[in-house]
Order: structure tokens, then sequence, then C-alpha cells
């Protein structure tokens, strides 16, 4: 039996003391008309807003739970602690990677899964990036097995989405049950943009001018998180940018407006690494900036995240992380890590093909839920073919325990019903300190059993509260 | 403001325009065509309608002969015309879409709902009756994204670029039409007066919905050169190249004012302007209409790249 946020009668849990009353008293009915009331302010901000029609908004609508998932403030402070060890941990472990690589001289990290992964850059080697951070923007994946752990399941270092889920799910809550709101101390999210813009104001280059000019850089409008990246350049109000509107002269970034050349000082940047500069990455790139990697590594404008901080985020690296924490901060981790067998390593890799109808196997390098073995969730025939491609292949992989994801009460076609949830807590890293709003993005598998919580893969979403009790 | 932002703003309210003006055109060239040949109801009109859009070239590369089932295809439904009033919709809401943020949610309302309707209508099986309704609809559409733009903009530069792609557009689609049929406003010795020349005269007055202004403005019966004074230097008459340079003038000041700095598309605009201040039609036929046509042709486009370089890129 999974472990349950809410608990039921006498187990029931003190975060949910209120939801729980009001559970009970609320009609399928009521919850019926709210849920499709829901739908209608998404479906609305959808189109309204975000710039999707019929068609493509039926796909945007990710379904969204209206039972909110609760953490006490208490759980929340020993998580947050977690996460800004966490973060601080990742960039220092950024800044050494392309520093003085001292992880690798303490035997740390071996120093094949540093220099041969795809992700490290070596334009980055010997170059320090402003202020030291790398990794200004983490979303951090939660899970939790029992009442007293966190685990971490995933550092995404690289450009993690979903914060506009999480301002919007809070803001469609507000809507719908205010009276929920006035009885309880929902401590609040909204200030995320601020926190965002202060973040990279913060590592302007030391030569920016006082007020630095940001600027979010998008893919444009057919990448798939184009409405987030819109939506968050609105609430920071800062100009939402494409590689087009950008042009770099002696080593200095531009975009072109209506009154003639602004200088750029920060990028949030949401293109990948391989796109940003067709002279330093990939030649065919039409995302990027020709020539913006050499302002940046002039010191003349600041890219956030960095460049390179994809071998952060590797699977293969995310099992040193204990290691990693401890070095770089020399405490103990506050948030576990899931045990994982490193393919790698013949001994593992002997004991995963054995086990492999019990464990979760993910590529190195995947991410949204693809690439990916659920052991007793699998055929026989996926099962095989993941044995094939682990002998094939063992480096590219890891594997897990099937982790017994907590469960929370979720609103199903069959009434309230619990179903599996992980977390996703943004956390922003700025030159002058590390600054996370309270909650995340809770995401939740909707069908019954499933422990597969991407979007990508059926996931949902959820508000997520913390709470004074 | 991003150039590229500008650049959008700029560009869908011009294919806005555009539709409006096509779907007048169409409007105009049904009604001449259903009248009986002595009345000047001749297969030509059609001929004139593809011209008036400009469209003569790529019309003929797919089809041969310019008739009412052909012309109404291309010019409203063609996936292979660039310009149909279809694609000038999907246009317009593709730079709404870009721009999402710079313009109101009553705006994007306004387009994207446009967008949505125009699914509803099927091209292919459309009696006339359909038809003349789709043309309502167009002229509704430009009608409603032109007011919430009015009522729900703010007054800087988002609202200036908006304006100044729609009287571009304006001036641009009155000099055409002007440069099509201004052999029927010339005063020929031939049959002035005749009954063809008055149903050309009012049809071009329809097309740009000035019918029934004619009357109010000169108390007459129709004339050709008060037909052309009324769509080139008449002052009340909002479709008339004076019009859309005046206005052309004031929100080009405006963003000047915004920007705390005077470029050349101001100098420009305000020459232009004081060129038509200082003409009267008279002065103008003497010299010739065609020249003149011409000669604005010319300045409009030149003025529509002064802008683009001077903030759109």
């Amino acid at each position: 039996m999974a472990f349950d946020e809410m608990g039921r009668g006498s187990n029931l849990r003190e975060p949910y003391a209120q939801l729980s009353r009001w559970l009970d008293q609320a009609s399928t009915d009521m919850l019926n008309t709210r849920r499709s009331q829901a739908e209608y302010f998404f479906r609305r901000i959808g189109i309204t807003f975000a710039v999707y029609g019929e068609a493509e908004s039926t796909e945007r609508l990710i379904p969204f739970d209206i039972i909110p998932r609760v953490l006490a403030s208490s759980e929340w402070r020993t998580l947050e602690r977690g996460l800004i060890q966490r973060v601080n941990a990742l960039n220092a472990f950024l800044r050494d990677v392309y520093g003085k690589k001292e992880c690798i001289r303490a035997g740390i990290v071996p120093s094949d899964l540093i220099y041969r992964n795809p992700y490290f850059r070596p334009e980055m080697d010997r170059f320090e990036a402003p202020h030291g951070i790398y990794c200004h923007i983490a979303g951090i994946d939660i899970v939790r097995i029992d009442p007293h752990n966190f685990y971490v399941l995933e550092d995404n270092a690289r450009t993690p989405s979903g914060v506009s889920y999480m301002l919007e799910n809070r803001e469609v809550m507000i809507r719908l049950f205010p009276e929920l709101f006035s009885e309880n101390r929902v401590a609040p999210v909204e200030n995320y943009p601020d926190n965002l813009l202060a973040s990279l104001r913060s590592v302007a280059p030391a030569r920016a001018a006082s007020d630095p000019t940001v600027v979010l850089l998008t893919p444009g409008q057919y990448n798939s998180a184009f409405y987030e990246h819109s939506f968050l350049a609105d609430k920071l109000g800062i100009e939402l940018v494409e590689g087009t509107d950008l042009f770099v002269r002696d080593d200095v970034v531009y975009m072109r407006t209506t009154e003639g050349p602004q200088r750029v000082d920060v990028i949030y940047r949401r293109v990948d690494d391989d796109f940003l500069d067709p002279l330093a990455f990939r030649p065919d790139s039409v995302l990027g900036v020709p020539g913006l990697m050499g302002a940046y590594q002039r010191g003349n404008v600041t890219l956030a995240n960095a460049v390179g901080t994809g071998v952060a985020d590797d699977k293969a690296v995310y099992s040193y992380m204990p290691e990693i924490v401890k070095f770089y901060t020399g405490e103990d981790p506050v948030l576990k890590n899931v045990p994982t067998w490193r393919c790698r390593e013949k001994d593992a890799l002997a004991h995963v093909l054995d086990h492999l109808g019990e464990l979760v196997v993910k590529e190195v390098n995947g991410s949204g839920g693809y690439g990916m073995l659920v052991g007793p969730h699998a055929t026989k025939d996926q099962i095989e073919t993941f044995r094939r491609r682990l002998k094939h292949e063992p480096d590219n992989y890891i594997a897990q325990p099937t982790l017994s994801l907590s469960t929370c009460p979720t609103f199903t076609k069959s009434g309230v019903a619990p179903r599996h949830v992980d977390l996703r807590p943004f956390v922003l890293s700025g030159a002058d300190k590390v600054r996370i709003v309270p909650g995340g993005l809770t995401r939740v598998a909707m069908k019954e059993g499933s422990l597969v919580v991407n979007s990508s893969q059926g996931g949902g979403t959820k508000d997520t509260w913390v709470l004074d009790v | 403001m991003l150039s590229r932002t500008a650049d959008s703003l700029f560009w869908m309210s011009r294919y806005i325009e555009r539709g409006e003006n096509l779907a007048r055109i169409l409007d105009a060239a049904t009604r001449l065509a259903a009248l009986p040949a002595s009345y000047g109801g001749t297969h030509n009109e059609w001929e004139s309608a593809i011209l008036t859009a400009g469209a003569d070239e790529p019309f003929h590369r797919i089809y041969k002969d310019a008739n009412e089932k052909t012309v109404r295809d291309f010019l409203c439904f063609s996936e292979e015309n660039p310009a149909s009033i279809r694609h000038c919709i999907e246009i317009a809401r593709m730079n709404a879409r870009a721009v999402r943020t710079a313009i109101t949610t009553e705006m994007w309302d306004a387009i994207n709902g446009a967008w949505l309707d125009l699914k509803k209508y099927d091209g292919k099986r459309m009696d006339r009756e359909e038809f003349t309704r789709f043309l309502e609809w167009v002229k509704n559409v430009s009608l409603v994204v032109d007011g919430s733009a009015y009522r729900s903009m703010l007054r800087r530069d988002e609202y200036w670029f908006t304006r100044l792609g729609l009287y571009i557009e304006r001036a641009d689609n009155m000099l055409r039409l002007l440069d099509v049929k201004y052999h029927v406003l010339l005063p020929v010795s031939e049959r002035v007066g005749g009954t063809l020349d008055y149903f050309q005269w009012s049809s071009l007055l329809r097309s740009v919905s000035a019918l029934t202004a004619y009357h109010w403005v000169y108390r007459e019966s129709v004339k050709p050169w008060l037909v052309a004074d009324l769509l080139t230097l008449n002052r009340e008459m909002p479709r008339s190249l004076y019009s859309s340079y005046e206005n052309l003038v004031r929100f080009l000041d405006q963003l000047a004012r915004q920007y705390g700095r005077i470029g050349p598309s101001q100098h420009m605009a305000r020459a232009t302007l004081a060129r038509l201040d200082n003409t009267n039609i008279e002065a103008i036929f003497q010299s010739g209409l065609h020249e003149f046509i011409d000669q604005f042709i010319l300045d409009n486009n030149a003025l529509a790249s002064t802008i683009q370089e001077q903030y759109l890129v």
C-alpha cells in the first residue's frame, strides 16, 4: 500500500484536516461543476492569452485536478532546506567541472562521466559563468514514499518548464474555491515572477548598467512550450525575443527595437545549448544568434541557464549526487537520492538484468518519460527489448527500484480516489541568494495505479498548498 | 518595442484591411456583372476585379478565364493565391499570435475568432446568397478588429503601428482601384454621361462604400471628376487618399513624440500631405490623372519602405 498523504480515519494527517472535512461534505455534482468551470477557465486562458486555436488548445489542456495537494509548513521547511542545499551543490559542481575539476581529482565522479558526457561543453572549460552561477532556474523533481523522507527523482538543470502551470493552477483555484482559501492560510506563489526577475537581474554582467535589460529567448511560436514563454515574458514585463531579434556586434548583444539597437545584459533562454549559436554549436540552427557565445565568453552578457548545465542533470551523474552534495557543502544531504544502479558498472548491470521485471530503467539522457521501462507494468516484449538495449549500450542506462510513490486524493471519474503524485519545486539561484516560492508543480498520474506523471504520458497537475498547521 | 513586434502589428492590420478591400471589390464586381450588358454589365468586370486586387499574374498562372466562379474562388479561398481573403485572415492571425502579449484580449479574440469562423465557410459550395453573406462577414471582421483596437489598446507605439499598417494599406488599395479604373473617370468626349459610365462610376463608389457619401458630400448626380475628387482629395471621406495621409502624418507624429525623434518617414508623409493640400482636382486632371496616380503609388510604396527601415527591421 502506497503512502497516502491525506490518510483516513484515525490516520488522517494533520495538514489535510480541513480539506478532508471539506471533501466529506462536497457532493460529486459540485465537484463536477467546479471541474468543468476549471476547464473553461483554462480553455479561456489558452485561447485568449496564449495563442492557441481550437484544435491546439485541446492538446494543450493538461488535465487539471481540482483537489489540492497539501504540505505542512514544517515539511516545507525541510524540503526548502534540502532544495537550497542541493542547488548550491549543483552550482558548485558545475563551477568545478568547468573550472578546477577538484571533484574528479578527489575521485568523487569518474572523469569519463564528465568528459564523455554529450552535455559537457568544452567551450565552457576554464570559463567561469558570471557570478559563478550556472543553474539559475532548476526544477528538482521530488517524490515521497513515506511521511518522513523526500527523495529527489531528477535534477532538471537545463531549461525546466511547467512553472506557468504552477501559477495558473493557483489562479484558477482561487477563483473556483474562494471559501477554501479563506479557511486555509495558503502560502502564496504569485511572487514567482518577481523572484525570477530579481534573480535574473542579480546575475547581470558586472559592467552592465544599474538597470540591466533582461529578455526571454524563445525558439518561437511553434515550440511546445511557447505558451509558457509568452506567459512568463508578460508576467516579468520583459521582451520575448527570437534569435532573429538579437544580433551581436563587437561581442555585445543587441536587440532590434523600433528605437534602434538596445543592449541586452541577461538572456533567460529557453533554447537548448545546441541551437544557441550557429557559429559555436549546430551550424544549421536558425533559432540562435550568431556570435552569442563570443559575447558570453567575453562576459558581456549572462545566459540563464549557463551553457553546459546538462552535465549536471544527466541521470548517471545523478547517482553521485549524495557524494557531490557532501563534497561541496560539507553537509549530509537533506534530500535523499533514489538508490540507483549504474549499468555502466558490471555488477550493477548483472543485477539489473536479473531483476528487469521489478525495476525502472531509464536512459541516462532521456526526459519526459520517454525511453523508460517500468518493469512491473511492462510486457514481456518490452522487457526483452530493454534487455537487448542494456547489453548493447549499458553506459546509456541506469535502473532504480520501482518506488511506490505517495498518493493524494484526486477527483476521478469514479469519485475521489488516491492517485500517485510527484512534485517539481522551482529553485532560483541569483548572485545574492537562492529563492523558492513555497510549493511547486504537483504532477499526478490520472490513471489508477499508474506511476507515470509526465504530461506527455497522460499525467495531470494539481495546485500545491503549503499550510501553517 | 522589438522591431519584429512592430512589424507584426503593422502587417496584422494591413492584412485585415486588405481582406476587407477584397470583399468590397468583389461586392461591386458581383453587382456590375449582374447588370444587363447595355447598362455596363460585362464579362470584363471579373478581369477588372483581378486587376484591382493586383492579382493578375498569379491568377492567370492558374486560370485561363476570369469569370464569377474562378475570380470568386481565387480572391476568396484559393490556397494558391497568397493574398486571398482566406490567407489575409490567416496571416493577420499568425502575426497577432506572434505578438499576443502586445495586443489586448479583445483584439486577440476578434482576430482569433475570425480565424476560427473562417473554417465554417466552404467556398466550393457557396451560392450567391451565401457568398454575399460571406462578404458581409469579411467586412464585419475588419469592423470588429478595428473597433476593438480603437476601444481597448493603449495609445502608444503598439497602437500607432497598427494604425500605420491600416492607412498604408488603405491608401495602397485606393490607388490600385484608381489605377485600374482611372479611364472611366477621364472626361472623354465620346459619350459622357451615358448609362454605361453611370453604372461604372456608381460601382466604383460602391466598392469603397462611398455611394451614399457621394450624395451627401456633393448633392449632385454622379460626375466623374467629383468621384475622383471624393476618392483622392476629399477630407471628409474616410477612405480618400487625403484622409489616409492625414492619419499617417498624425500617427507618425505620435510615434515621433513618444520616441523623441523625428525621422525620414515623418518628413516624407508630411511632404505628401502638403502636396495634397496644395492641389485641387482640376489641377490633377490637367496634369493627368493617370500620372498623378502612378506617382502616388510610387510615393506610397516609398513611405511604406521608409517606415519599414526606420522602425520595423
